[in-house]
């Protein structure tokens, strides 16, 4: 099989292709907004402790 | 506290040690932790397993007799598409518990899968109409199973908006909780339409007796049904610690979570 031919997918490359870029951007896409939004969290909940520390001190 | 009363009564010696592994699980501390660590190991074989499944679906698998290579949709759209149903019985469940046994941490769970299993059901509904098109001549049919997975998705998101209605978490929790226990019968209906219902969409390829499709064409599938729940698993790491966090704002044990995520 050519490499021409995997791409063209017997005709199907219309159908087929969209859904597995889909599926790979919505994956990558959710994995990458919940590392950011716990790296965000984190950094808060860092702040509010040091913050708390300095009161207590 | 009722944290502090559940473990004084939990660590008491008539008690035992039988549900200890419980309170330690729904210790928010320990849960933080433990996600931190399961994380890469979940990330990175889900990677390994897309690619391996990917490839096996995409280049091994024979075309299909009758739907040729289009067939090569049911590696995207099946893991999908069941994954769509799993999280929302994961949150269900979730839910569940939180209100019988008031535990945080399991509304926290709830809490964090819904956005997934939204997105989840996206997908499926998507690979879905790039399925039906040429397979059934058009994009979309209000079809048994379409249009109750199209219901799953809204579920997800009725979920989503009831909880940010409210201000209070607790609240939102509650609220959102019953919303999901009521939601999970439109499960078995998802599952079942092709079933019970005289539908377009085709059967399920594997049933508990067997599967209607060969090995070589099963083994990919199986592959990324695994890749899907595993990267799922890894999702849900960072967002319980989101949770967590959001929830345990005031936590002592917050001094030890360390510069890095």
């Amino acid at each position: 099989m050519s490499v021409a031919e995997f791409f063209d997918m017997g005709g199907y490359a219309a159908y087929i292709w969209p859904c597995y870029a889909l599926s790979l951007v919505v994956l990558v896409g959710i994995a990458v907004s919940a590392r950011r939004s716990l790296a965000a969290e984190h950094t808060r909940a860092l702040r509010r402790v040091q913050s708390n520390q300095e009161q207590a001190s | 506290m009722s944290s502090n009363t559940e473990s004084s009564v939990l660590n008491a010696p008539k008690a035992g040690t039988r549900w200890l592994w419980f309170h330690k699980l729904s210790s928010p501390p320990y849960a933080y932790r433990t996600s931190g660590v399961l994380r890469p190991w979940f990330l990175w074989s889900a990677v390994i397993l897309l690619l391996v499944g990917t490839y096996g679906g995409l280049l091994l698998a024979p075309p299909d007799y009758q739907q040729k290579d289009s067939f090569r949709i049911i590696y995207v759209h099946v893991p999908s598409a069941s994954m769509s149903l799993m999280v929302y019985v994961v949150m269900a469940v979730a839910s569940a518990v939180g209100l019988i046994w008031r535990m945080k941490l399991a509304h926290a769970l709830a809490a964090g899968c819904a956005a997934v299993g939204a997105w989840f059901s996206v997908l499926a509904l998507f690979t879905g109409a790039f399925w039906g098109r040429p397979m059934w001549g058009t994009w979309w049919a209000w079809d048994p199973r379409v249009t109750s997975e199209l219901i799953q998705l809204f579920l997800y998101l009725g979920f989503i908006a009831l909880r940010s209605s409210f201000e209070d978490t607790q609240r939102a929790d509650r609220a959102s909780a019953i919303l999901a226990i009521v939601g999970v019968v439109n499960v078995p209906v998802v599952k079942y339409s092709v079933i019970w219902w005289n539908s377009l969409h085709q059967g399920p390829s594997i049933t508990l007796t067997g599967a209607s499709i060969d090995s070589s064409m099963l083994w990919p599938l199986f592959v990324m049904l695994l890749a899907y729940a595993l990267f799922f698993a890894a999702v849900m790491c960072d967002r319980l610690r989101v949770e967590i966090l959001k929830r345990e704002r005031n936590a002592s044990w917050l001094a030890d979570i360390g510069a890095k995520t």
